[in-house]
């Protein structure tokens, strides 16, 4: 287990760091006319030499990368272009915002999916079609779509909901609540209905095992049967989906913080493309991969746990 | 496995058009053709039909409502009519998704190919890669390559293709996989064929039907994301499409909400058409009829009516099955019968053996006795009684599983025939001993690991302790049917259903079991029934047998008398079959029966 | 292997194997390669049958996939009609198809279900380029030969039951009218009636063409009924192989002796017998095993 957890580390680091150096030739390498942009068209060429100079854009290629992943290690992203704000003062300040949100989302959606599924594999008939459904119903519009939809209905016509603006968990816990319902709504619905789909088909797969008649012969009730074999064969094929569909909402989030107007990452990763700030948007993209490598890690470590074949392999 | 045509025949044209109409038929995969058609024709032509210039503004016209001075749909901010740039924007939108989805195709289907097909090296880098790419959040590689290469739906879509390429990818390699292996594709390389051509002839037309259906899936999200990209502010301003449409009906939303419903539903539907298309193409591909069966064995079963006589007379057996008739439903109202008229009885401490080949329906019958048939199975008729206990409900046509659960585990037991699929691989050996013993008997923890522990002994495995801390993928197949015959007999069952218990075991591992099996019948004078193809084995444990075929029961009786003389035909000709005692070389059939045609079809699952 | 070498066909003969080792490379960083056979030696003359008899996992269908060119050889030598072919390229292969066939144990797997069956049997006959109507007349000849009605040629293989499609395969097998046939476990998925009747066919093509088989069986039964000569193999060796008579009625090595009293005898009293033979087989190895135990 030991090595397992060893060797599954070790590749999260080569993941994070083949990304971050590709994104950052991949960005740095045609950041040439940041300059300019930064000036505006009335400075003169010897200012926008100066400026140059500062940002270091006068400097090779590799010895900004090199300058780069020095900083990054000892975890400084350098500042941001416009606003001279350190980069990673400026994240952390709105990682609270897209955690919360996608957090509660993918709780929502476990429990949601897991319910629904098992519903549908156990049940089938009629409950299963309409699990179908609504499924593919709810997987068929687009995120931002809904999210428009929810704004228009909820904020602006029933004025239930606010509209904009996020409220942090500290200052007040309605508000914050208040603040997230709606994207959450608007996050949850693909993620429910994929991640039911799954289940239920992981489910489907492991009650028509072997094992489960011959359980059931030892007269076990179903319902131990149930929660405790089936579930926990069914739980690796659940745990990989909802992985997936977390790094999903980390892309969702851009969207929706536009929509719903929250300081978040994702806002902040739109202005710096925008922007062309390129030391945001470099951070932006680390955190992100790093919290993705953290994630996918802990759904390994949990399935290896429940599943003792995968620690082998 | 008899030797009839199982099915009738059907070429293969008739199967691939009616996929394609088992889609018209669904009404989800029609709308979603309709639609998705509409589109391709407004992509083609929207330019031509185009009302007025998508681009023209007319401040004065600006917001007009749908209906005014010939704008259909109405004008937006600047005053550019609505419908023509939702017609026009048609076009962007389908030639973007096709080029993610190509994208995608092109570098997934042939890494997907190689890395399935020669495994190696090259499949665990582009499966390193594939891992990668699925653990980047699209949009946010996307906002990083539109901030570096700059804003065009053709660049962002190429990026897109790469991003879903590991889909393909993925399905390509496991299909391929699941192929490569397969006994064919050896033949094909004994015949010397060239990898190429065993991968165009063999590997390709496997991958096809979950491609397209990817594809299709690919399209739709595609167009999500482009959409979503062109709302950010990230497409081209100056090309009308459907994204840019919904940014500006999104920043009017408070003064005219009704220019984002639009692009909204254009976006909305064509999407979702795509999903659709998708799931309904899958179905129609999984719901491929299995051949219906020429003619139904018999469509109106015999319902037993003296059931109480018989009951009666039960009462002085273990176990007394009397014209128990099991059957499935099929589609159109006809029953597939696969267990007709079957008596038979078990006493305490008698073994009694069921023979047959495969489809005579020997192990319906056990399961029958075990309350374990599948959910669609119906009794058709008929009774089973164990110790007197009826086990058909009063209504007739389900078993009754409130007495069946009080019966199993504790006084019924089943050997399954695979040792290792019968465990759950999830759980040590000693859990899945120990936890029906608390649960079901009702012992301590401490007594049922002791207990449990006992009968690993008892069933001859010499290191206990460590086959009880052992997951089940690391016990050899016939320690695995130890551990279940273990698992089996720990209640003190008075009736143990075995099920073909040696099929799987090799020959030597079949003597140790069979062994065993009778040491632990005579020690628990257990009454058995053993399921078994093999007469070898019924001669070795078997007091009595009976022969059955195509759900029938041919004879019954005293072991000797049924192997060393029996009466019916069958059973000779099942005899007749064995080699042990044959001339070496010698024509083991009389005639050389051509294979008939328009048999009757075989029972059986 | 003692007694091997006294019926020998000749140094003629079809096939010869010697010293064949096969080893697969082992699963994780620096694993021991797993040695699937270690020293093979066999050999089979012209229209004769070697029965080839082992337990799951002894290397029995790793020797006939070796001869086929399915497994890697990594040492020894395969000698087909006087030519090496342990290490033949694909071209070679293809060459080779023409005398060296097989036949699969599953016949659910070995034919590909998305191909009509006229189609899965011209297929080795259009690779060694043959011409389409060639092809057809061969097929029509093979149906026949195998009791397939000619019919068969435009229907898929899922329209055949277990015994039939296995019979396309070995009429695929012939079509080439190979001098070897390598069969791999052909019979044990079939049940016992239809097993009888694959096994008169397999005998009776041999009667008519003069064809050898290397025959791949776990049962001993079978590989009695069919086989000149019988090898047993244990553990990737082979452990005994002679006359198939006496292999499989009188064997000398404890592991076949062993394997010949465990397969039980359709009637009761002659398997009780069998039984205690067995038991008391096993105590004398038993015994024996602690005597070489102390002795060593």
């Amino acid at each position: 287990m030991v090595s397992f957890i060893v060797r599954r580390l070790i590749s999260g680091v080569v993941v994070l760091f083949v990304v971050s150096s590709l994104t950052f030739f991949m960005l740095y390498f045609s950041a040439t006319s940041v300059a300019r942009n930064i000036l505006g068209e009335s400075a003169t060429q010897a200012q926008v030499h100066l400026k140059e100079i500062e940002l270091g854009l006068d400097q090779p290629l590799f010895s900004r990368y090199f300058d780069w992943l020095g900083g990054a290690l000892s975890g400084n992203f350098g500042v941001s272009w416009f606003n001279s704000q350190p980069v990673v003062e400026s994240i952390v300040g709105r990682l609270p915002t897209t955690l919360s949100i996608v957090l509660v989302t993918i709780v929502i959606a476990a429990v949601l999916a897991t319910l629904f599924g098992v519903a549908a594999a156990v049940r089938r008939g009629w409950v299963d079609r309409l699990l179908q459904i609504v499924s593919i119903g709810a997987s068929a519009i687009p995120q931002f779509v809904v999210a428009i939809v929810l704004v228009t209905v909820f904020a602006i016509g029933l004025q239930l909901l606010p509209a904009t603006g996020y409220v942090p968990l500290t200052d007040n816990v309605g508000g914050w609540l208040a603040s997230i319902t709606l994207p959450i709504i608007a996050l949850a619905i693909g993620a429910v209905a994929s991640t039911a789909q799954q289940v239920r088909s992981a489910v489907i797969t492991v009650l028509s095992r072997d094992y489960v008649r011959t359980l059931r012969s030892r007269g076990l009730a179903p319902r131990e049967i149930l929660f405790r074999h089936v579930l926990r064969g069914a739980a690796p094929a659940g745990l990989t989906v909802l992985s997936l569909q977390f790094i999903g909402m980390l892309g969702g989030v851009v969207v929706l913080e536009q929509i719903f107007a929250l300081p978040g990452l994702g806002f902040l990763a739109l202005q710096s493309t925008t922007q062309g700030d390129m030391p945001v948007l470099m951070g932006v993209v680390v955190y992100i991969v790093i919290i993705v490598v953290v994630v996918n890690l802990l759904v390994d470590l949990a399935v290896g746990w429940l599943n003792p074949k995968a620690r082998v392999s | 496995m008899t030797e009839t045509l199982a099915e009738t025949p059907q070429p293969e044209a008739a199967v691939r058009t009616g996929v394609f109409r088992r889609l018209l038929k669904n009404p989800l995969g029609l709308t979603a053709l309709i639609i998705l058609g509409i589109v391709v024709l407004t992509g083609i032509f929207g330019p031509v039909i185009a009302p007025f210039d998508p681009n023209k503004a007319d401040l004065v016209n600006a917001l007009a409502g749908p209906g005014t001075d010939g704008h259909l749909l109405g004008t937006d901010s600047a005053g550019r009519d609505v419908f023509s740039r939702l017609l026009v924007g048609a076009q962007s939108t389908l030639l973007a998704a096709a080029l993610a989805a190509v994208v995608a195709l092109l570098i997934g289907l042939p890494t997907g190919l190689l890395a399935g097909y020669f495994g190696g090296k090259f499949d665990s880098v582009a499966s390193w890669c594939t891992n990668v790419l699925m653990s980047l959040p699209a949009i946010i590689i996307l906002l990083a390559a539109s901030a570096a290469l700059g804003r065009s739906v053709w660049i962002s879509m190429t990026v897109f293709g790469v991003l879903m390429s590991p889909g393909m990818f993925r399905l390509t390699r496991t299909s391929v996989q699941a192929v490569r292996n397969e006994l064919y594709v050896d033949a094909a390389r004994v015949a010397g064929l060239s990898t190429a051509s065993i991968i165009g002839k063999h590997i390709l037309f496997v991958v096809r039907a979950p491609l397209i259906i990817q594809t299709s899936i690919v399209c739709g999200i595609a167009i999500a994301i482009q959409a979503a990209l062109e709302f950010l502010g990230l497409g081209d301003p100056l090309t009308p499409t459907w994204g840019v449409m919904l940014n500006e009906g999104f920043i009017n939303i408070y003064g005219s909400p009704i220019l984002a419903v639009w692009p909204g539903l254009a976006i909305s539907l064509t999407v979702g058409s795509f999903v659709v298309l998708g799931n309904a193409l899958r179905d129609a591909l999984e719901d491929a009829p299995k051949f219906k069966r020429t003619k139904p064995i018999q469509l109106t079963p015999p319902r037993t009516e003296s059931v109480q006589a018989v009951d009666l007379a039960a009462a002085d057996h273990l176990l007394s099955v009397s014209r128990l008739g099991v059957g499935y439903p099929q589609q159109g109202g006809a029953t597939k019968v696969v267990v007709a008229d079957v008596s038979f009885h078990v006493d305490r401490g008698e073994v009694l053996g069921i023979v047959g080949e495969s489809g005579s329906g020997k192990s319906q019958t056990a399961f029958s006795i075990l309350g374990l048939l599948p959910d669609e199975a119906e009794i058709l008729g008929g009774s089973i009684s164990f110790d007197g206990i009826p086990l058909v409900s009063a209504g007739g046509n389900r078993l009754s599983q409130g007495r069946l659960s009080e019966l199993r585990g504790k006084r019924i037991a089943y050997i399954p025939q695979e040792p290792m699929s019968n465990l759950d691989p999830n759980f040590t050996i000693g859990y899945q001993l120990v936890r029906p013993l608390t649960r079901v008997l009702g012992l301590s923890k401490a007594e049922a690991t002791a207990r449990a522990l006992e009968l690993l002994t008892i069933v001859g495995i010499t290191n206990p302790q460590r086959t009880f801390d052992a997951y089940p993928h690391e016990v050899s197949g016939g320690m695995a049917q130890r551990v279940l015959i273990a698992g089996a007999v720990s209640c003190n069952p008075d009736l143990l259903i075995a099920d073909e218990p040696t099929t799987a075991l090799d020959v030597t591992v079949q003597a140790e079991v069979l062994d065993l099996l009778r040491d632990l019948q005579a020690r628990f004078n257990m009454g058995v029934v053993l399921v078994t193809h093999n007469f070898g084995v019924v001669a070795d444990l078997c007091d009595r047998v009976v022969v059955m075929q195509n759900g029938r029961v041919v004879e019954s009786g005293d072991v000797r008398t049924i192997l060393r003389a029996p009466r019916e035909q069958y059973t000779r000709t099942l005899l007749g079959a064995m080699l042990e005692g044959k001339t070496p070389m010698s024509t083991l059939t009389v005639t050389e029966p051509a294979p008939v045609f328009d048999a009757p079809v075989k029972v059986g699952l | 292997m003692n007694a091997s070498t006294s019926d020998q066909t000749g140094p003629g003969g079809l096939l010869r194997v010697d010293n064949l080792i096969v080893e697969y490379p082992g699963t994780g960083f620096r694993a021991k390669p797993f040695r699937a056979l270690d020293d093979v030696s066999i050999h089979i003359g012209a229209g004769k049958t070697l029965g080839l008899v082992g337990e799951s996992g002894s290397g029995k269908t790793t020797l006939g996939r070796a001869l086929l060119g399915l497994a890697p050889v990594s040492g020894g030598t395969i000698r087909f009609d006087n030519e090496d072919i342990s290490q033949a390229s694909r071209s070679k292969r293809r060459a080779l198809s023409r005398d060296l066939q097989v036949v699969f144990q599953d016949p659910y797997t070995s034919l590909n279900p998305s191909m009509t069956v006229g189609d899965i049997l011209s297929e080795p006959l259009t690779v060694q380029g043959k011409s389409r109507s060639d092809a057809r007349r061969r097929v029509r000849e093979v149906l026949d030969q195998v009791g397939l009605p000619q019919d068969a040629i435009g229907r898929m293989p899922r329209e055949f039951s277990g015994g039939q499609r296995q019979r396309v395969a070995i009429a695929r097998a012939l079509a080439l009218s190979p001098k070897l046939i390598v069969c791999d476990e052909p019979v044990s998925a079939l049940d016992l009636t239809t097993q009888a009747r694959v096994l008169d066919l397999f005998l009776q093509i041999q009667r008519d063409t003069g064809v050898s088989y290397l025959f791949v069986s776990h049962d001993l039964d079978v590989v009695r009924h069919i086989s000149h000569r019988v090898a047993v193999m244990y553990r990737g060796e082979i452990v005994e192989q002679g006359p198939a008579g006496q292999v499989t009625t009188t064997p000398e090595h404890p592991y076949t002796q062993r394997l010949l009293l465990a397969s039980p005898v359709p009637d009761p009293d002659r398997q009780e017998q069998r039984r205690d033979n067995r038991r008391r087989l096993l105590d004398e190895q038993r015994a024996h095993d602690i005597q070489a135990g102390v002795a060593a």
